[in-house]
């Protein structure tokens, strides 16, 4: 379609589709409606559940606060969509504009959008990955069959990785009274998203509250009895753990398989669109009608210099899918580009964490208000003398300054007096970010350079 | 208009019915230096962005001396330390959190929901001692005592002494709002006088409760032993004034300003009465409308602060004019109209940051419940007076008197 009277008639009676239909999906769809789109609207999900939200599922759902059904998204808007749940998308022509489900179907689009998202990244040994005790938690599902495992009062649960996933399950088995082993590669938890000094506290939380944690271990295997339940854990430094629980939390893997062969710049690392959400073919050009947005998305930032960022943040799926809805439907001087500065939040051991920028490009850190000591702080990062990044334990109220700080380029350290500075602020020290390509539980940010394509497409195996 | 005689023209009396085509002046210029040490600052997004700016400070030991007091009555020295509302973090925040331990979530979440009813029946006994008058003053008979009466059940003061607790709270709410005519000196006397007699008795209470707690905040507060210990008895003592004073003379203002609004647009009345479902975004456009508290004047900057054109130097005061910021046209459309429709009402009427308002939960409730009684129970409500008598007070402005009209009460 070209010329303002293509855009009027895909406005009123063209197909979209999304494949995805989670959050950031449910939100394009909403954004699609509101901004006038009348045509037809397909949401396929692999998922057969509408559209619900994860971050309670490892904080109130594994707590029993909140039941692992009762967590759907609300509906903003109508959306007189056709829904089919339950059935992943298995493949894309582009040519054609169509996509294959794994039944068999195919639907045709004049629009697509892409919002495939992640799945928890399983445990590497696949026998060991079958016993009765060991656990992912990503989706809905996951979140009741943990639940309703932790309710049982297992003897003890191993959490294999501290990153913020695994760190709040340690944080609600320990409200829940039940033993807690975590074993964590690196030298402290978070440490992959947040760096080392910011870990140690992070460390400190977790064993102020009982947790048995292990840093600089790696766990070698999971043995299981004669009925195949999980019994023991083994470690790299020799030792071994007597466990009926373990959480595999080792970060997410992108869900761009049944892209595999199709044209498209998709790989482990995720989908490669330019700022205003349209994807790269793997010759790195721009296509007009495929769309990406949310967990799966890897988009150039302004901000960071232009480099693809890959962002697993809840606000940045709400953001990143209006933004793709507004430009799916809009000429291309009317379309917008996607300028969401990184944030994300996490409640573990009391602890409201919250974090904007990316910390993960920071050289250092400096304590700008508050003390590590009494677990109460806002860290900021520098980055080639400028403020790139801050982070903060139960000071959340700070962390819009900072934002901005972030946004104007403001220099790094800060030099100003302000409230609560301690004598810990005056100097910045290193972050301490282990090397970015050592395997751990996987940051939430991925800054992963300024090539739009992804050679490693072709090495990518198909699904099951 | 020099720029000295718009600030002092908001503060002058005679514009205290209408300021806000002063603050429409006063936004042409978002930050205006009045004076060496003081700036004020009128703007939507500028207000708040120093609302949540660490190089500001509300502690009164960093205000200069000359800036903010030759505009503002002193106010009265108090032998208590400051409360959390004029400190910086770490002494705000320690005694913040441990003021909204028995208060809030997330350790007492449904404190101020369970007194629902007991406000409704706060609320239906104040205007049912309207009696048989057509005629009554909302301030004095309705709007001015209720948030005594409310604090009162809140901190537990026995309903023996509610009437003291009333008389102490008058003079210290008339020693905030001096009246022109009287003797200042004779006010501040018995200003004075009230607030340390108001300390002995709070005394005598918190060491009642601290020997027979009861569900009570006071006795919460004299007990607590939470991760940051407990509060000291003059803790104790002034975060109980502040309590009082800071939730009272606001939450009058507020539903006086929502009674007097709500009769200058009888079709947003008629709509209140006949779904109260509306109250919730009423008071929140109210907050944005009318704002109780319309500038804080008690901040000061740490460093120089770089902000929309200006800096602000080191060690200035700085005026937030809140009141000024919620009609800013940037940030809200239409911003004269009162319109409870809104899609978007993030009003500056509680303000934003770590200082925003302890008790907003408490006032909204106590606004939305005090609104819609009226709206339901007055028959034929009119204004007698419009605009109505105001007080002195310019930062806590409000009407002194709303004498109102109607034929009759329903049940």
């Amino acid at each position: 379609m070209s010329g303002d009277g293509a855009l009027e008639r895909l406005r009123r009676e063209g197909r979209i589709v999304i494949v995805g239909a989670s959050l950031a999906g449910l939100r394009a769809a909403e954004t699609l409606r509101k901004e006038g789109f009348t045509g037809s609207l397909t949401l396929i999900g692999d998922e057969p559940h509408e559209p619900y939200d994860r971050p309670p599922l490892s904080k109130q759902v594994l707590l029993g606060h909140a039941s692992a059904d009762r967590t759907e998204l609300p509906r903003r808007h109508g959306l007189d969509a056709q829904w089919r749940l339950g059935v992943a998308a298995a493949g894309l022509d582009m040519a054609a504009g169509r996509v294959r489900l794994d039944d068999g179907d195919e639907v045709e689009y004049d629009r697509l959008l892409i919002t495939t998202g992640v799945r928890a990244r399983p445990w590497p040994h696949p026998a060991e990955a079958e016993l009765d005790g060991v656990f992912v938690l990503r989706t809905r599902d996951d979140a009741a069959r943990l639940q309703r495992r932790l309710a049982a009062s297992p003897r003890r649960v191993l959490v294999i990785g501290a990153g913020f996933t695994g760190s709040e399950i340690a944080s609600a088995c320990r409200e829940r009274g039940l033993p807690v082993t975590v074993a964590e590669r690196g030298a402290a938890p978070l440490v992959g998203a947040l760096g080392g000094v910011i870990g140690q506290v992070a460390a400190e939380l977790q064993r102020a509250h009982g947790v048995d944690l292990r840093c600089g271990i790696m766990v070698t295997g999971l043995e299981g009895d004669s009925a195949g339940r999980l019994r023991r854990a083994h470690l790299s430094d020799g030792t071994s753990i007597d466990t009926d629980v373990a959480v595999v939390s080792l970060g997410a893997t992108r869900n761009t398989e049944w892209l595999a062969g199709s044209g498209l710049g998709a790989g482990p690392r995720g989908i490669a669109c330019d700022a205003g959400c349209r994807a790269f073919d793997v010759r790195g050009i721009v296509t007009d009608d495929i769309f990406v947005a949310g967990d799966v998305a890897r988009s150039p930032h302004a901000l960071f210099g232009y480099q693809f960022l890959s962002l697993e943040h809840w606000g940045n799926a709400v953001a990143q899918a209006a933004t793709a809805a507004h430009n799916m439907i809009s000429s291309s001087s009317e379309r917008r580009p996607h300028l969401w500065v990184p944030a994300f939040w996490s409640s573990q051991f009391g602890v409201n964490i919250k974090s904007v920028g990316v910390p993960s490009l920071g050289e250092e850190v400096i304590v700008a208000q508050g003390s590590l000591a009494d677990h109460r702080f806002t860290g900021v990062y520098g980055y080639q003398g400028r403020v790139i990044a801050a982070v903060s334990f139960d000071q959340t109220k700070w962390l819009e300054f900072y934002q901005r700080q972030i946004e104007s380029g403001a220099p790094f350290p800060p030099e100003y007096s302000s409230v609560d500075r301690r004598t810990e602020g005056l100097r910045p020290v290193p972050a301490d970010f282990p090397d970015p390509s050592l395997p751990t539980h996987g940051p939430t940010v991925t800054v992963s350079g300024y090539s739009p394509t992804d050679q490693r497409i072709t090495f990518t195996p198909g699904r099951g | 208009m020099t720029q000295e005689m718009l600030l002092r023209q908001i503060i002058d009396y005679a514009n205290r019915a209408d300021p806000y085509p002063l603050y429409t002046e006063l936004r042409k210029k978002p930050v205006r230096q009045e004076g060496d040490e003081l700036f004020v600052v009128s703007t939507y997004w500028e207000i708040k962005s120093l609302l949540h700016d660490p190089r500001i400070s509300s502690d009164a030991r960093n205000l200069s001396p000359g800036a903010a007091g030759t505009l503002l009555q002193e106010e009265e020295d108090s032998p208590l330390p400051p409360a959390f509302l004029r400190l910086d973090p770490p002494e705000h925040d320690r005694l913040r959190r441990m003021a909204m331990r028995p208060f809030g979530p997330p350790e007492t979440p449904r404190r101020v929901y369970n007194m629902r009813g007991e406000l409704a029946r706060i609320v239906d006994d104040l205007i049912d001692g309207f009696g048989d008058r057509k005629e009554v003053d909302i301030v004095d008979d309705f709007s001015y005592p209720f948030p005594v009466t409310v604090i009162c059940r809140l901190l537990g003061i026995p309903r023996e002494d509610e009437a003291r607790f009333h008389s102490w709270a008058d003079i210290i709410a008339a020693g905030l709002d001096p009246d022109p005519g009287g003797d200042p000196g004779e006010q501040r006397r018995a200003t004075h006088e009230a607030r340390t007699e108001l300390g002995m008795y709070l005394s005598g209470l918190i060491d009642e409760r601290s020997g027979a707690p009861g569900d009570d905040m006071l006795s919460a507060l004299v007990t607590q032993q939470g991760p940051d210990g407990q509060m000291s008895r003059m803790e104790v003592l002034s975060t109980a004034a502040l309590l009082l004073i800071a939730g009272h003379e606001t939450t009058v203002n507020l539903i006086t300003n929502g009674t007097l609004t709500l009769l200058r647009n009888p079709d947003v009345l008629e709509r209140l009465r006949n779904d109260s479902r509306l109250a919730v975004p009423l008071v929140e456009e109210l907050l944005r409308f009318e704002p109780p508290v319309q500038l804080l004047p008690q901040r000061t900057t740490l460093a120089d602060i770089d902000i929309a054109g200006t800096t602000i130097p080191e060690g200035a005061s700085v005026w937030l004019v809140l009141a000024a910021g919620n009609r800013d046209p940037q940030r809200f459309p239409d911003p004269d109209r009162f319109d409870p429709d809104r899609p978007d009402i993030q009003h500056l009427g509680f303000g934003s940051g770590i200082h925003n308002c302890f008790g907003a939960p408490l006032a909204r409730l106590e606004a939305q419940l005090a609104l819609t009684a009226l709206a339901h129970r007055l028959d034929g409500p009119r204004l007698l007076d419009d605009p109505p008598p105001y007080r002195q007070n310019a930062v806590l402005r409000g009407p002194r008197h709303l004498n109102i009209a109607f034929d009759g009460l329903r049940s």
